[in-house]
């Protein structure tokens, strides 16, 4: 399973929140170049606190995430910055800055690598404006380029949001619920596009998920994450019903997993 | 690659400006720059005053320093307890006799309890006035329960009162009433109702229909239906406008001496004429502390009623 | 439910007995404080003076009728200074008010023990100090004139702008920060991006809600000295030229009126 190098490597990450809540124990998973995985588990599980510790929005108690060599969690802010620069992430309520253009939006991904009065007076080399516009037209929404970002629709909303993390130019995604929002057949369009996107650019990913028949149909790897606690690593078709009830708890899992193979493909 | 992205690419990208009729937009901004530099241009500025008033400036910031510092130690000298339970913050006690306290001095000498007292008086009986006006003005401003000739007097009252600034009507009162708190009393009870039952009516209006409509359907008078129908939705918002009102009289209440209409305003105006700024110090630091203690009492009081 | 127990059988009560006790107790407190202060204020009142108010009244209204009209061309430099002691001291206020409000948000300070309660103590004091005592203390630094009542109006409206302004910050969407700063921006730019936009439709209410109050503010800075049209306001009453006075007020209304008119019709536009 481990092809190519270690694009990504948790040791024993933990997380205590300052209310007292364990959100991550001793987390410890290695992810190579260019492999998407699901990161299953229910609400409260810690998914989303997993890769906030990667890019240390959210700064873990102990352990260390190391991204292409270089160990994140010891980073000060100019190196965080940088690092930061190499992962996209993107958000389950689509994190659109709203009362910006779709354009604005889509730029913010390389505010990393311009300066501040650039950014500020939106002076932003062509070449990233010609990337956004790329980016934009295989998402299907150069025509929205100059709306506000608070005009579009759900789905459109998380594409924008992918093209932000996108033009990062990064080497891993991060990936928090991206459909949680969305309804279900728009939802298997974003998640065929970011499975896509990932493929054609060679991107590792760590998508958060958990419509676990969704996960099953994108992805090559499937992590359970119970309490905190790695309790599952496969691939999808590993993903037995005794596993998911130990994930999840009592359900007819058949009914779900089933469910996967009904699901017919649509554009 | 679409045509669309072909034309695009190479192409300079422009936020899209917020005033899109490109006129308009640069008639604007050169109108306010123009405006903004014919202003300031206009201004006189006599820079030997000001070089002789920088004296005045130290002098003032000079006593607010030592008024406050004289608080401070006051209020350690009075309560020894600080001193022993916040050692860190308080320091150790000057062993000084309370009553020599060159803040009490200041504060006794100068008439400025007189006129703190005065201006405590006019606000709470203004506020209480007010309030018990602005209720029946609020029932009539409010369009979906008062007949419309009602509606139009009340809503006069309201734009009257918000219209004319409290010094104006204080100056008026003052030459019909003569100097002295009951134009002071008058002036802002009126100020009150402006504010007051403008906002009050606003809430009648917005205030949940169904709630209302159940309590008129079980046939209840106009009276039982205001008093379980509106009455309980508006009461929290009534309290906490009324306490906030409080506070924004006791500061103007602050002011109206200035023009002869009581209060502290009249000595805090002799001092300034006579440069005193001890005195100016000890009644600005009175000030501010009076109206800390209002808002942080109001804001308990909005918390626990709503 | 609140009950009372009477002879064995609940009986339905609105509220509990202790509260109830407390809102009487309240009501009877704000009446004794009433009472006293109205007896204070009578004390104070020469009510025999008052038993030709009537004719008072009939006597000033006569002589400030009809208004001077033609005064009215006297009037322009006065009326331009207030406008502009009201339209910079906006501007000048916002300049400062900013900063000092990002110091003062929860989200944003730099410091929350050291920055912060400098920050708000900056605006409770420039609050609740009303614009004509600022103006009171500039006159006697800078001597009479437009200036002292330009910085009055800046003073005053810093902690009013920046305490509506911080209470938005804090209000943001912490999202859409995070995402910015999930790019790599640098600090300067997650507040240019992540910050910013979210306020600026508050930003823009709050200044034009302090420009109107502002317009009706400086029309009578002039009271003490500071510029604008309340100086022509006093002078007029210091030698009783009713006419005049009525004219001014008259002046003053109307500006108070189209100052409410903008702000509401800018605000509209912009929400
Ligand atoms: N900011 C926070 N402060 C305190 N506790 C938190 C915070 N964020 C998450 N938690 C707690 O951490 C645990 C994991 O949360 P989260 O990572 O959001 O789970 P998931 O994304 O899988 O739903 C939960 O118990 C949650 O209550
Ligand atoms: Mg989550």
């Amino acid at each position: 399973m481990y092809q190519g190098w270690k694009m990504l490597e948790l040791q024993g990450l933990t997380k205590i929140y300052n209310t007292g809540d364990k959100a991550l124990s001793d987390v410890t998973l290695t992810i190579p170049d260019g492999q998407v995985v699901a990161l299953i588990g229910p609400s409260g599980a810690g998914k989303s606190t997993l890769i906030r510790c990667v890019n240390r929005l959210v700064q873990p108690t102990s352990g260390s995430a190391t991204l292409d060599n270089v160990n994140v969690t010891a980073l000060g802010a100019a190196g965080l910055r940088k690092a930061r620069r190499k992962m996209g992430m993107i958000f389950q309520e689509y994190a659109l800055v709203e009362r910006l253009t779709v354009m604005e939006n889509v730029l913010s991904g390389r505010l990393g690598y311009v300066g501040f009065f650039r950014s500020l007076f939106r002076k932003f080399p062509q070449k990233d404006v010609d990337e956004a516009y790329r980016l934009l037209d295989r998402v299907g929404l150069l025509e929205m380029a100059d709306k506000r970002a608070d005009a579009l629709s759900g789905g459109q909303r998380q594409r924008v949001g992918i093209c932000r993390a996108l033009i990062q130019d990064p080497s891993l995604l991060l990936v928090d619920e991206p459909t949680a929002s969305l309804d279900p057949k728009t939802s298997r369009q974003i998640m065929r596009l970011i499975v896509e996107l990932c493929t054609e650019r060679g991107l590792a990913a760590i998508i958060n998920i958990h419509d676990v028949a969704l996960a099953q149909m994108f992805v090559q790897r499937v992590v359970g994450l119970k309490l905190g606690v790695v309790v599952f690593d496969g691939g999808p078709d590993d993903l037995l019903p005794e596993v998911l009830t130990d994930i999840y708890g009592e359900e007819d899992w058949e009914a779900t997993i089933e469910k996967v193979d009904d699901e017919d493909e649509e554009a | 690659m679409s045509a669309a992205l072909e034309a695009k690419l190479g192409q300079a990208w422009k936020k899209p400006p917020f005033i899109t009729n490109p006129v308009f937009r640069w008639v604007l901004i050169g109108g306010s720059i123009l405006y903004f530099v014919v202003a300031l241009g206009g201004i006189e500025v006599s820079w030997d005053r000001i070089v002789k008033g920088m004296d005045y400036g130290k002098r003032f910031i000079t006593a607010f320093g030592g008024i406050f510092v004289a608080l401070f130690d006051y209020i350690r000298d009075v309560f020894p307890w600080l001193s022993e339970t916040f050692p860190r913050f308080f320091g150790p006690p000057t062993g000084n006799d309370p009553s020599d306290s060159r803040w009490i001095e200041i504060w006794t000498e100068k008439e400025i309890i007189k006129g703190l007292y005065e201006s405590i008086v006019m606000t709470v009986a203004s506020t209480v006035v007010g309030i018990a006006i602005s209720i029946p003005i609020a029932l009539g401003a409010a369009g979906n329960i008062a007949p419309m000739p009602i509606y139009l007097f009340c809503r006069a009252v309201i734009a009257l009162s918000r219209a004319l600034n409290e010094i104006i009507v204080a100056i008026i009162l003052v030459a019909i009433l003569g100097f002295g708190p009951l134009a002071g009393f008058i002036t802002l009870s009126f100020a009150t109702i402006g504010f007051l039952a403008k906002l009050l009516a606003e809430d009648i209006e917005n205030m949940n229909k169904q709630q209302a409509e159940a309590v008129k359907s079980t046939g209840s008078s106009w009276g039982q239906w205001i008093n379980f129908g509106v009455q309980p939705q508006v009461m929290p918002r009534l309290i906490g406008l009324s306490m906030y009102r409080l506070d924004i009289n006791f500061r103007e209440s602050a002011v109206l001496g200035l023009v002869g209409a009581g209060g502290i305003g009249a000595t805090l105006n002799t001092a300034f004429d006579r440069y005193e700024f001890d005195t100016v110090a000890a009644i600005l630091l009175t000030i501010i502390i009076i109206v800390m203690i209002l808002e942080y009492l109001s804001g308990v009081i909005r918390g626990r009623v709503q | 439910m609140p009950t009372l127990e009477k002879d064995g059988r609940k009986i339905w009560q609105v509220r509990t007995t202790k509260s109830q006790l407390i809102r009487w107790g309240a009501w009877l407190v704000g009446l004794a404080a009433f009472i006293f202060s109205w007896k204070e204020i009578s004390d104070n009142t020469l009510w025999f003076m008052m038993d030709n108010v009537g004719e008072v009244v009939a006597d000033i209204a006569g002589r400030a009728t009809p208004p001077a009209w033609s005064f009215v061309f006297e009037l322009g430099r006065p009326i331009w200074d207030t406008l502009a002691i009201a339209t910079l001291g906006t501007f000048f206020s916002l300049v400062m008010a900013v900063p000092v409000a990002f110091l003062a948000a929860r989200n944003t300070t730099p410091s929350k023990v050291l920055v912060r309660p400098i920050a708000l103590l900056i605006i409770v004091s420039t609050r609740s100090v009303n614009s004509l005592i600022w103006a009171l203390l500039l006159v006697s630094i800078v001597g009479p004139g437009v200036l002292a009542g330009l910085i009055a109006i800046s003073i005053r409206s810093i902690g009013f702008c920046a305490k509506l302004l911080y209470e938005a910050i804090e209000e943001i969407n912490v999202v859409q920060v995070e995402a910015i700063k999930a790019t790599g921006a640098s600090p300067m730019q997650v507040m240019a991006y992540g910050i910013v936009p979210q306020i600026m439709p508050a930003f823009a209410g709050i200044a034009v809600f302090r420009w109107d109050i502002n317009i009706r503010e400086s029309t009578v800075l002039g009271l003490v000295g500071a510029g604008g049209i309340g100086l022509a306001l006093q002078s007029s009453l210091n030698v009783l030229a009713w006419p005049k006075v009525s004219l001014i007020l008259l002046v003053i209304l109307v500006a108070v009126v189209i100052g409410e008119w903008v702000s509401a019709k800018v605000r509209g536009a912009i929400i």
